[in-house]
């Protein structure tokens, strides 16, 4: 029998959920890209995949000691479909509501055209029918996964993420294809998959999934139990770095500078990990070193720049940075080596606010320009190739892919070193870390100038590459980010960071720039926010989480583990007799 | 007798030798406290030579620049009661506390503007502001139980920095979620009801009626609030959890209701924190909240963290250092537009107390197991 009072809940929920993205105008914001043609659009997508998701909660129940769902077919598509039944009257509710009440002055997107999005442009009686007959259709759906066998479930995932993700991925594809025919021959002329593509990728992916199925997860498994000095490993980075090298050939200009950004974010989220993920220490104000970097090139180069200006080139102009970045990360890094982590958190979002309002103040206009901010930055000189600045992105590439491959080494070196363990063993006991005598001063401060002078390598590239810096490039957001960054892919995690970056900064897009996917341009941070939450209810130590700080954070699990297996073991035995 | 003698030898040379070892830490704080100091004296001189040659802000700016301080500071310290709370209670940083308060403000609006639609607001100018009161305070109390219920129950007894990250999630998604909703313009409440236009005289002294009223406001809060804690079986609950968790479940304290309470409650001193900015300010954006939070909590860390009357003391204070330090010091310093420097003073008066005295003004000096 279904649960109605579960049912009921659960679609409510999915009603306020989908209520709620129609209302910030979401829906109707991503429905201009068409990723199905003619059946899917980016909007439904987020509308129709949150009530699935949630139908599917609702029919799979709380799970046994065994993780294993116990649904039948019927119930859990019964228990679906109530989901998005209820769902769909709570939507049309709201949707009669707006109809009839004029509340666009206070909540500007809540207009006809939020009710023409939600309804299939087919406005008020038919789109109100038409949602109700989806959301049945789209709950039953997520009601019988749950009751599907593990492996149709498994192929049905492969097929829905592969022909998203290919249908998402249009703009590199037609960037690197150079053949238009061969395009619209996989995609529709007014952008989205045709449908018999889609049918050829399904059948693509669910054949070859089985033919090789289990290798690729042997294959992770291999690498991730093998030496760090091996064959195996060293193959795997050298073929990382050919493809760092022969990428920006195949792109065009747009996705070379999407690469530039998602590069400079890498950077800094590869120093932001060894403040954070080493040893621990939450810098919410870390867009200040950035901005140290970025300003002193602007004023050591630019001929514009108001007070000092000795017009040095930009490898000359580098050391000097770095000293400053030094003395910014002691300056930084002294006061707030006593406190605790929490208050470590604000006092340094406040350093870097400080940094900001200092900048901008007409205090400091003579020396950085105020809100004028620094231009006329040259680019950096490369012998043989000139002065290679944000003009020449397919070349400028090469030179952020060339400090991140030397803040990665950084960052490996240290933590396989006596500062890395002795920033581990801080991290997890402060007191006990002092007590076997590591001296918790050195180690942290330490952190704080690698931290920095990472970022000011960032910032001196960012420099150079826009031409010119203005102190709203420099706000608190780009510090959360770059958290959300090193967060997802897994804190302490090299690959991680890399991972965390391309997946946030190349689709949803950067602190101030605009990623692959530019609808999500107003949306990103809600979507950052959302993200941050759920990783840390979820999934903590990241999505390519570092062996050593998982198994920081699932201290307790372990033993509850233990404790489950045997639970299951004798489980299993009653369910055999 | 010679075996001791040895030892309080050794002792002796430690203790010595720790006395005068020198440390780059040490000597860095005790440089940044002579030289806030210095900055302070030096600054205050060069403002009081000003005053005497007749330069700058006259007395009556003077006075009127120190009530609207107090009066920012005690909305400041409205907020802080909630960090201060859930800090209490917890034991970490709600960084969304900022956007609890903003929900209130928010939603006012909405009350404020339609009951100016219908003439309410000029006719019946308290009665308009009890009813924005009742909605900002109940929208922020839904807003911080919602986010208590969704974000940080789960995260019960994580690692301590785990709930404060997810609270920096959860801020920004208000944030961006209130923006979606309401937009991303700057909204205007409307002009407050003349009664409050005027200059109201206290013990000779006149003071603006909107400020006034601000600061009572937040007075009858905060004796609320006192009441609350102190004499209430709830109240009492919610000290005992502040104390001990476990224990106070053993003695037969719903533990999770009692946080809740403890969420409510500080959200609905927010939403009172809001009516009081909406009456100063006017303004609403989905980015108020953010700098009044971190501002606010700044109040509850100089009041002492976990200190009610600490947190307002400190939300006081605060308004005073933010609104009167920029022209009584660095203007002396002979520093351009120091207005510009507001915000900038009270993240220096964080870190300020901070090194100087990190327990707070009220607060009880931590034992190091509490720091770790």
């Amino acid at each position: 029998m279904i649960d109605f009072k579960r049912s009921i809940n659960f679609g409510l929920l999915a009603g306020v959920s989908m209520s709620f993205l129609g209302s910030i105008g979401m829906i109707e914001t991503f429905n201009a890209r068409t990723l199905i043609n003619p059946i899917l659009r980016m909007g439904d997508l987020f509308l129709y995949g949150t009530l699935l998701a949630i139908a599917y909660f609702a029919a799979r129940g709380e799970l046994n000691v065994l993780e294993q769902p116990k649904v039948e077919k019927g119930t859990g598509m019964l228990t679906g479909a109530a989901v998005g039944l209820v769902a769909a009257v709570f939507t049309s509710l709201f949707l009669l509501l707006i109809d009839s009440v004029n509340v666009v002055r206070f909540f500007p997107n809540m207009d006809q055209s939020m009710i023409d999005s939600l309804t299939f442009e087919q406005g008020i009686p038919l789109g109100l029918l038409l949602l109700a007959a989806a959301s049945v259709v789209v709950g039953a759906v997520g009601g019988l996964l749950p009751a599907l066998s593990k492996e149709v479930r498994k192929s049905v995932w492969l097929v829905s993420s592969w022909v998203l993700s290919i249908a998402l991925l249009e703009v590199v594809v037609s960037d690197i294809v150079e053949n238009r025919s061969a395009i619209r021959l996989i995609y529709a002329p007014g952008g989205g998959l045709r449908l018999w593509s889609v049918a050829v990728i399904a059948v693509l992916v669910v054949v070859l999934s089985r033919r090789y199925e289990g290798r690729l997860g042997a294959f992770t498994t291999k690498v991730k139990e093998s030496d760090p000095k091996s064959r195996l490993r060293r193959g795997i980075i050298a073929l990382a770095i050919f493809a760092a090298i022969v990428l920006p050939m195949l792109l065009g200009g747009i996705l070379n500078e999407l690469l530039i950004n998602v590069s400079l974010l890498i950077l800094m989220g590869l120093g932001l990990n060894i403040v954070v993920g080493l040893a621990g220490l939450l810098d919410l104000g870390y867009v200040a070193f950035f901005a140290v970097g970025a300003y002193g090139m602007a004023v050591l180069t630019s001929p514009l720049s108001p007070t000092i200006s000795p017009e040095l080139s930009w490898w000359l102009a580098l050391p000097v940075v770095l000293v400053l970045a030094t003395f910014a990360g002691l300056l930084v890094g002294t006061p707030v080596i006593r406190m605790r982590g929490d208050y470590l958190a604000i006092v340094t979002l406040g350093f870097g606010e400080i940094v900001r309002i200092l900048l901008l103040s007409d205090w400091f206009t003579p020396v950085f320009g105020g809100s004028q901010g620094i231009r006329r930055i040259p680019g950096v000189q490369v012998p043989f190739l000139g002065e290679v600045g944000g003009t020449r992105p397919e070349l400028f590439v090469y030179l952020t892919t060339a400090f991140v491959l030397i803040a990665a080494y950084i960052s490996y070196r240290a933590q396989e070193s006596r500062v890395g363990r002795s920033w581990a063993a801080m991290r997890e006991d402060e007191d006990v870390a002092e007590a076997i005598g590591i001296s918790t001063v050195q180690a942290k401060l330490l952190a704080f100038v690698t931290g920095a002078i990472v970022a000011s390598f960032a910032g001196a590239l960012f420099a150079a590459k826009v031409g010119a810096v203005f102190t709203n490039s420099f706000d608190v957001l780009v510090s959360i980010v770059i958290l959300v960054v090193v967060i997802v892919g897994g804190m302490g995690s090299i690959p991680g960071v890399v991972v965390g970056a391309f997946v946030l900064i190349g689709v949803l897009g950067g602190p101030k720039s605009p990623g692959l996917l530019q609808e999500f341009a107003e949306y990103k941070l809600l979507f950052y926010g959302a993200i941050l939450v759920v990783m840390m209810l979820k999934k903590p130590e990241g999505l390519l989480p570092s062996v050593r700080r998982s198994r920081e954070l699932h201290q307790e699990d372990m033993a509850q583990d233990a404790w489950l297996d045997k639970e299951a073991h004798l489980l299993e035995d009653r369910l055999e007799v | 007798m010679l075996p001791r003698q040895v030892v309080s030898n050794t002792t002796e040379t430690t203790a010595s030798a720790r006395r005068f070892r020198f440390n780059w830490v040490d000597s860095f704080l005790w440089f940044i406290r002579v030289a806030a100091i210095i900055t302070i004296v030096v600054g205050l001189t060069g403002t009081i030579q000003n005053f005497i040659a007749g330069e700058g802000p006259t007395v009556t700016q003077w006075r009127d620049l120190f009530v609207s301080s107090i009066s920012t500071g005690a909305m400041y310290g409205l907020v802080a009661l909630g960090y201060s709370m859930v800090y209490g209670v917890l034991g970490f940083i709600n960084f969304a506390h900022g956007e609890v308060f903003m929900s209130g403000i928010m939603v006012g609006w909405v009350a404020a503007t339609l009951l100016f639609q219908y003439g309410l607001w000029d006719a019946n100018p308290f009665f308009s502001l009890a009813v924005v009161l009742v909605i900002a305070m109940i929208t922020s109390t839904l807003i911080a139980v919602l986010t208590e219920k969704v974000a940080y129950r789960p995260l019960r007894g994580a690692p301590r920095l785990i709930p404060l990250i997810t609270s920096i999630g959860v801020s920004f998604f208000l944030q961006y979620a209130f923006a979606g909703l309401f937009g991303v313009g700057l909204q205007t409440y409307p002009s407050p009801p003349g009664i409050l236009g005027r200059d109201i005289n206290i013990l000779g002294v006149p003071i603006e009626g909107t400020k006034l009223l601000v600061i009572v406001v937040a007075i009858l809060a905060m004796i609320a609030l006192w009441y609350f804690v102190t004499r209430t079986k709830t109240g009492r609950a919610m000290r005992a959890v502040a104390e001990d968790k476990e224990i106070a479940g053993l003695m037969g304290i719903n533990v999770d209701r009692t946080i809740i309470m403890t969420f409510a409650v500080g959200g609905a001193m927010a939403g009172v924190g809001g009516l009081l900015w909406a009456l100063l300010f006017r303004n609403v954006q989905f980015i108020t909240g953010f700098l009044p939070g971190i501002k606010a909590f700044t109040a509850a860390v100089l009041g002492g963290i976990g200190n009610l009357p600490g947190a307002m003391l400190g939300g006081v204070l605060l308004g005073l250092f933010e609104g009167m330090g920029p022209l009584l010091v660095l203007d002396g310093l002979g520093i351009p537009a120091v207005s510009q420097l507001k915000d900038a003073v009270a993240f220096s008066a964080l870190i300020l107390v901070l090194v100087f005295r990190p327990s707070g003004l009220l607060g009880e000096r931590l034992g190091s197991e509490e720091r770790a």
